[in-house]
């Protein structure tokens, strides 16, 4: 990739200007690469679901039961934790999902971008989840909500220690499921690209390098594994505590 | 690190090379921190705040169609398929419980017949058991008494051949005797005298 022998593994997350849609009201805007991927996986997510389920068969094709397993997936685990009630959430979760994994997945084709390796993408992703569950919890319950802050069963001269850690708890939610998804992704892409680096550096210092180089290539092929392992958890992960979140706002109570 | 890539510069350096007259202190002092001659312009990429409008913008386009296109067209119809198929499983289990009870009927209702067929025959068969062998007692009983009358009947004509015989032999014995006494005394006897004898002798 690099144009020399140095090999620079944060290259990847550039972000650079397609278009460059100039600076309205003092805030730069432009259609990057990033976008481009975004709107790729939109895209893909669309077209993939509504090919798959083309036929719309009693026996599903295998394309169709792909479709239907992501489907029944997302809505088990919306089912298990956030309950029947939690079903109305359901196209939420499973956008967000559907949208993490691809974004993960696709990441991991060579020279392509990885849009959740970027802080902001994974913490507006969060900051959506959390308002969805302020919100929804307001509207719902009233002041009611804020007995989520409250636990029952607790003496009253703990109780304000009580209300300021589970303030915490609830402030870092976002906080946590944002890094949690940026800095796995973040760490695992670079830590693929130094790998491959040192075969690059490795096999360009002779015949001795090409034989040293077999560790840095098994580890790369290891990780590549891992890294698609992560990619998948890390997408299950952010729906299943989007789901735990949202049981939060539909009862507050503990 | 050390390299600049053609794109990647490209971002930063187009901020630096905007010298617009609106530009925000803020982002002047961004670009003071981290100036274009730097190898990789932006820093690290994540942390570069220039990009994040751009995203967030974005994002919100991306992820806004991709909500709509999931929860009014792509999620309803998997939901459709499901709730087919599963309908359908549910309809084809009740029809073949239906079909299972109603064979079930059929196989009770079967049984009841041939029970029912088992015990008429059954039925019949006593009947004409019983009838038959009234009808042979009856006729054993006819037959009997016939034969029994004509038994008597037999009987008395033997007793009546009988005494009648009887009568005559006493009559040819009183003749014989009568004429037996008359040759040896060369009288006949008195045929009163005779018969009181015969009677006498047969008596004894």
């Amino acid at each position: 990739m690099a144009s020399g022998t140095v090999i620079d593994p944060i290259h990847q997350f550039q972000i650079h200007k397609i278009v460059d849609l100039g600076a309205p009201g003092g805030v730069e805007l432009a259609f990057t690469n990033s976008a481009a991927f975004m709107f790729g996986i939109v895209a893909l997510v669309f077209f993939f679901l509504t090919f798959a389920t083309r036929g719309r068969t009693l026996v599903p094709n295998r394309l169709q039961s792909l479709a239907e397993l992501s489907y029944e997936f997302v809505a088990s685990t919306v089912r298990s934790t956030a309950g029947n009630e939690g079903m109305k959430f359901f196209p939420l979760v499973f956008s967000l999902f559907i949208f993490v994994l691809t974004a993960n997945f696709v990441g991991m084709i060579p020279y392509s971008f990885t849009v959740t390796s970027h802080l902001i993408v994974t913490a507006a992703l969060a900051l959506l989840v959390i308002l969805t569950v302020i919100i929804y919890g307001f509207v719902r319950h009233g002041t009611h909500f804020l007995h989520l802050f409250v636990p029952s069963g607790v003496p009253a001269f703990l109780l304000p220690f009580m209300v300021v850690i589970e303030l915490i708890s609830f402030l870092s939610r976002p906080i946590s499921l944002s890094l949690r998804l940026f800095a796995n992704m973040l760490a695992g892409h670079i830590a693929m690209k130094v790998f491959a680096g040192f075969i690059v550096m490795m096999t360009s210092a002779g015949i001795a390098g090409w034989l040293g180089a077999v560790l840095p290539l098994a580890m790369v092929v290891a990780l590549t594994a891992l890294e698609f392992l992560v990619a998948f958890l890390q997408a299950y992960v952010f729906a299943v505590l989007t789901c735990i979140y949202l049981n939060d706002a539909l009862h507050p109570g503990h | 690190m050390s390299e600049a890539q053609g794109p990647a510069g490209t971002f930063v350096i187009a901020q630096a090379g905007t010298p617009a007259p609106g530009t925000l202190p803020a982002e002047s002092g961004v670009e003071i921190a981290v100036p274009p001659a730097e190898a990789h312009g932006g820093g690290f990429p994540p942390f570069d705040v220039h990009t994040f409008p751009s995203q967030l913008v974005w994002l919100a386009i991306a992820f806004g169609a991709l909500y709509l296109l999931m929860s009014r067209i792509a999620l309803p119809r998997i939901a459709n398929i499901l709730e087919e198929r599963h309908d359908r499983i549910a309809d084809d289990l009740e029809e073949a419980g239906k079909l299972k009870a109603e064979s079930e009927a059929a196989a009770v209702a079967y049984e009841k017949a041939l029970a029912g067929a088992r015990n008429k025959a059954h039925g019949i068969a006593t009947e004409t058991r019983d009838k038959l062998t009234a009808d042979a007692e009856a006729s054993r009983k006819s037959l009997e008494a016939e034969l029994s009358a004509k038994l008597a009947a037999a009987e008395q004509q033997i007793a009546a051949t009988k005494t009648a015989a009887m009568s005559n032999v006493r009559g040819i014995a009183v003749d014989a005797a009568g004429a037996i006494v008359g040759e040896l005394i060369g009288t006949v006897p008195a045929p009163g005298a005779v018969e009181a004898a015969v009677d006498t002798a047969i008596k004894s």
